[in-house]
Order: C-alpha cells, then structure tokens, then sequence
C-alpha cells in the first residue's frame, strides 16, 4: 500500500476498551458539568431540577474517569499518581507538561473532579431541603461566588470533554495525527450525548420535565456541529491519504451518524413543537425520548471507538 | 577499541548498513547483557528477519529489506537485500520524551534518552509518539522498554553490547563528534567507489534534531521503515492546532446552548 502524504512508520499504543470507556466517560462528565452550569446561569428558574440533575450525572461519571485509567497502566496501577508527582530521583515536584495533553489533562481531572463533587454534593443539600423546607431560596453556594464556581467548572468540564481528542492528535499515530479535529469532534459529540443523558434522566424526574425540550433542541444544535466537524474530520485524513485506515471501522461511523441523525430528527421536532404550541407542549415525554437519547449515547460511543481503533 | 567514557559527554551508535552482514550477533548481545527472554520464536517466511520489529524484547532488530529486482541484474551491478541493525535513535529532540506526562523519559549524562523503569506507569503515549516504533509495552512489569544504549555500560566504563559484538563494526560505538567524522569518511568513501545511493540519515539536524543512534542507508530512508525529513515531525505540532479547534468548537456550542437554556416570555 502506498502511503500518499503523511507517512507513519509507528506502533500502535494499544489503547483499547479502557481508553474508550474513559473517552466516553470524559465526554459525558465535562458536557454535563457544562450543560448543568448554563443551566442555572442562563436558563430558566424552572430548569433548576434539570441542572441539579446534569450536576448528579456528571458526578456518576465522573467516578468511572480515573477507575478506567487506572486499570488500563496495568501492572504499573499503583503508579497512576506519577502522572502528577515526579519521582525522578533527585527532582521531585510536580510532574507538569503543558505541551503534552496527557499531563495536562491529569491535573484537569483532577480540579475538575474537585469541581464536580463538590457540586453533586450541593445539588443534593438542596435536594434534600427543597424536600423538607418548601421555597427556601438560600443555596449553600449561591450567588456570585456560587455561580463563578460553577463557571470554573463548566469551562473545565468543556475542557475534559475535548482534551482527549487533541490527546490523540498530539502523536505520530495514522489519522490521529493527521487531523485538527478531534478535540472538537469529541467535545461536539460530548455535549450532545450529555443533552441526551440528561434528556433521558428527566423521565425520571417530573419537575425537570420542563426541560426535555430545551435539551433536545440544545442536542439538535451540539449535532449540527459535530456534523460540520465530521466532515472536516474525512476532508482531512483524506487529504493525509489515511483515510483508507478508517473504512474498516465503516458499521461505527454508520452508528455515530444515526446518534447525530436522532439528536437532529428530535432537536427539528421540538423546534417545530414550540413553534406550533409554544412551551406548554413541551413536556411530552414519551418513548421516542427514551430510544433518541439511547440512540445518541451509543452513537458517541461509536464515535470515539471508530476513531481510536482506525491507528490500531 | 577502548573509547573512555566520560559523563556529560555526548555519546551515540553510528550503524553502518553497507557492512552489515545480518548476523544478528547484535540482537543476541543485547538480550543476553540486558536479560531479554526474547518472543516465542516465529517464521514469518519473509527473509532471514524473523525477528520482526523492534519491541519490548527486542532492543537491537537486524531489519532484512527485500530490495533484490524481479528480473536479474548484469553481472556485478545486481542488488541485493538491504540489511539495517535497527536500534532506538536516542533523538536530540524525541518524541518519546516530550510526550511523556511522568517525567519517566530522561535524557541521561551520556546524551542518551532512557526510560526510567521505576517512573514509568505504562501509560503508553509515548508508544503513540515514538515514529520510529521503537518502544513497546513490557506486560509483565507494566512499563514501557526501550534500548537503554547500555546505560548501566556506560556507567562503568564499558562500550555497549551490540556495539562490541558486532563483528563487522557495522555497529560503531563512541563520543558523537568522532562517529560523524567517521561517517563522513566512510559517505565519501562510497561515494567515490560509485555507491551515490549512500546517504546518512540523523547524522545533521534534519531529522528530529539530529540522531544520536545514525546511520548509513544504501537506499531511501522510507525504504527501510524510517521517516523522511519531511514526514520527521514533533508530536507537539498538533497542540496548537488540536486545542484550538477545541476551543472554537466550545465556544460555538456554548453560544447554541445559550440559544436553547435562555429564558423566554412565556405567556
């Protein structure tokens, strides 16, 4: 086979199954983070259940993060946490390497993990008291300070849920290497699988009802965008002459396609909702939710496997 | 050849192609000083190599390269396999070192980039960086293995074992400056005898800075599996360009999910 442009002559690093529950995980803890933040900082007093729910799921998966790339070090997991201190003898310190997106993304994990357990835990407080004491409008972190947290934690979670992509990008690997994209493929895809998850979990919540619709429009928006990125993503492996690597993984991008399509058919629905009815229509949570935000959650699964395994 | 080897200077291999006779005398060197129970043996009935690559067993790989023409050549002007001790390259800017998060990758007092076994967490970028496919995964001790260029060797005075086993001094060991006057002599050599298809590879800075393991190649670089100067790119190339399609993404759907979460007059 003739290597057209980019010719790699590297070894593949054996990220498997691990890394790609990780890279779904990040994408859904740092998309819902940020979900639930522009929730509460711009949205509708009525969202508020929403965004408490958007904090617990990003908590949730939060947890599954650091698990899945302790597991994947193998036989060195103990050694995980020399990803922050250096242990080189006669240096010590922290180990930090701006220019190297595995090092930086370790210290993001590690605030933004600070960030999301902290709000989880709020979002509980005030569960609890909304439960016992109708109307009690004080939050623990309310106000400026509150809402500047949640800001820091939002553009760190937007920051989680892209890194992984400019991760694989910063390599000498075959289409990893070849694109400018990922970072914002993955971040893309995160939000909308986010919207999805949240989506999915207002079912279960019926004072978040009022928000199903704005996150299935939110998801219509974050699809659009992943799919202007998907094609930039083909127009440049294939000006690279790597694209041939990634047919292989063709049923993978056909499952991503048909997540993007769900979040667009459902998002084009809900704009044509409030358009026809206005917003008291909006709460209609039926089985189609259930299987788009399903259909979405594995098409950014299959995303992120599609990409991972074309280097390998 | 008794080279002294003094810390702080810049030590390196200068593999000569032309003289190597695939006898892997390296290859087995390496593995007995460095204790490598080596893979199960393979024939992978393509050559004499059935070594195969590079890896965590293999830290010298003598790469047979098929290069004989179909149709046979005149009488003294035939062409025959290529034969190449491969070996890490020990770059003055490696790929390996700068994607490393742990600080695992060093370079050491001989100018030579070694894996810190007692630092690495087997995180494998730089396995995903290396363009050489150098480095490969040690299952057993969970850590990424590598040519250390006989680090132990060099500390106690000692020239490294490919280098003093290879029987033809295809494999030359000693301070860098002399091995590239050695390669220069040897390139014009060649050169005069008519062999203009000799080239160095990393002997100057064209490739990752320049090699502190070069070579001398009877054909292209990409004949023998080795990047060009053109495709010899830094993984850190792709950081700039990587975050800020990540940021411009960010920023537009952020501006989407203002568009959907505002708040509106509701009647």
């Amino acid at each position: 086979m003739y290597l057209a442009a980019a010719e790699h002559f590297v070894r593949a690093p054996q990220w498997e199954w691990y890394i790609l529950g990780y890279f779904f995980f990040a994408g859904l803890t740092g998309g819902c983070y940020a979900l639930a933040t522009l929730l509460r900082l711009v949205g509708d007093p009525r969202d508020e259940a929403a965004a408490r729910l958007g904090f617990y799921a990003s908590f949730a998966t939060l947890i599954a993060c650091p698990l899945l790339l302790t597991l994947d070090l193998g036989a060195s997991w103990w050694k995980f946490w020399h990803m922050i201190i250096n242990v080189t003898p006669g240096e010590g310190g922290l180990s930090f390497k701006y220019w190297s997106p595995m090092s930086v993304g370790a210290w993001a994990l590690l605030v933004f993990g600070l960030f999301a357990t902290v709000s989880a835990i709020e979002a509980f407080v005030l569960d609890r008291r909304d439960r016992s004491v109708a109307g009690d409008p004080s939050r623990p972190l309310g106000g400026i300070l509150g809402r500047a947290f949640n800001l820091v934690g939002g553009v760190l979670g937007l920051f989680i849920a892209s890194y992984t992509g400019v991760l694989l990008s910063v390599s000498n690997q075959p289409v990893w290497s070849d694109t400018w994209v990922l970072g914002g493929l993955f971040v893309a895809s995160g939000l909308s699988g986010s919207a999805a998850l949240m989506a999915l979990m207002t079912r279960y919540r019926p004072q978040a009802a009022f928000t199903l619709g704005r996150l299935h429009q939110a998801d219509g928006y974050f699809s659009v965008l992943e799919l202007v990125l998907l094609v930039a993503f083909f127009i440049t492996i294939i000006a690279a002459g790597t694209a041939s690597r990634t047919l292989v993984w063709l049923p993978l991008w056909v499952l991503a396609l048909v997540g993007i399509a769900s979040s667009l058919v459902a998002g084009r629905g809900e704009m044509r909702i409030r358009r026809a009815a206005g917003e008291a229509v909006v709460a209609r949570a039926g089985t189609s939710a259930l299987v788009v935000s399903l259909l979405v959650l594995l098409g950014v699964l299959a995303m992120r496997a599609a990409v991972i395994f074309s280097a390998q | 050849m008794a080279t002294k080897i003094t810390p702080g200077e810049s030590y390196g291999f200068f593999t000569d192609t032309s003289i190597c006779i695939g006898c892997k005398a390296c290859e087995v060197a390496c593995k007995e000083w460095n204790q490598l129970q080596g893979n199960e043996p393979k024939f992978l009935a393509d050559s004499y190599d059935n070594t195969g690559q590079l890896d965590a067993q293999n830290w010298r790989h003598v790469k047979f390269v098929d290069n004989v023409p179909a149709q046979s050549a005149n009488a003294g002007n035939g062409q025959a396999f290529l034969m190449m001790s491969d070996v890490c390259k020990h770059c003055k800017h490696a790929s390996c070192m700068e994607v490393c998060p742990t600080g695992a990758i060093i370079r050491t007092e001989f100018d030579t980039v070694f894996i810190q076994q007692d630092v690495c967490n087997g995180c494998r970028n730089c396995i995903a960086a290396c363009p050489y496919s150098v480095i490969a995964m040690n299952q057993s001790t969970g850590t990424a293995h590598k040519c250390t260029l006989c680090y132990d060797r060099l500390q106690g005075g000692l020239e490294p074992a490919c280098a003093k086993a290879c029987p033809t001094q295809s494999i030359q060991f000693g301070p860098l400056a002399d091995l590239q006057k050695a390669a220069d002599v040897r390139l014009a050599t060649l050169h005069s005898q008519g062999s203009t298809q000799a080239q160095l590879y990393g002997r100057d800075d064209a490739v990752y800075g320049g090699l502190n393991a070069f070579f001398l190649l009877m054909d292209k670089p990409e004949t023998y599996g080795l990047p060009n100067a053109d495709n010899a790119k830094l993984p850190s190339r792709n950081d700039i360009g990587g975050y800020i399609g990540a940021f411009v993404t960010a920023a537009i759907a952020v501006v989407g999910g203002i568009v959907a979460f505002r708040r509106r007059g509701t009647a």
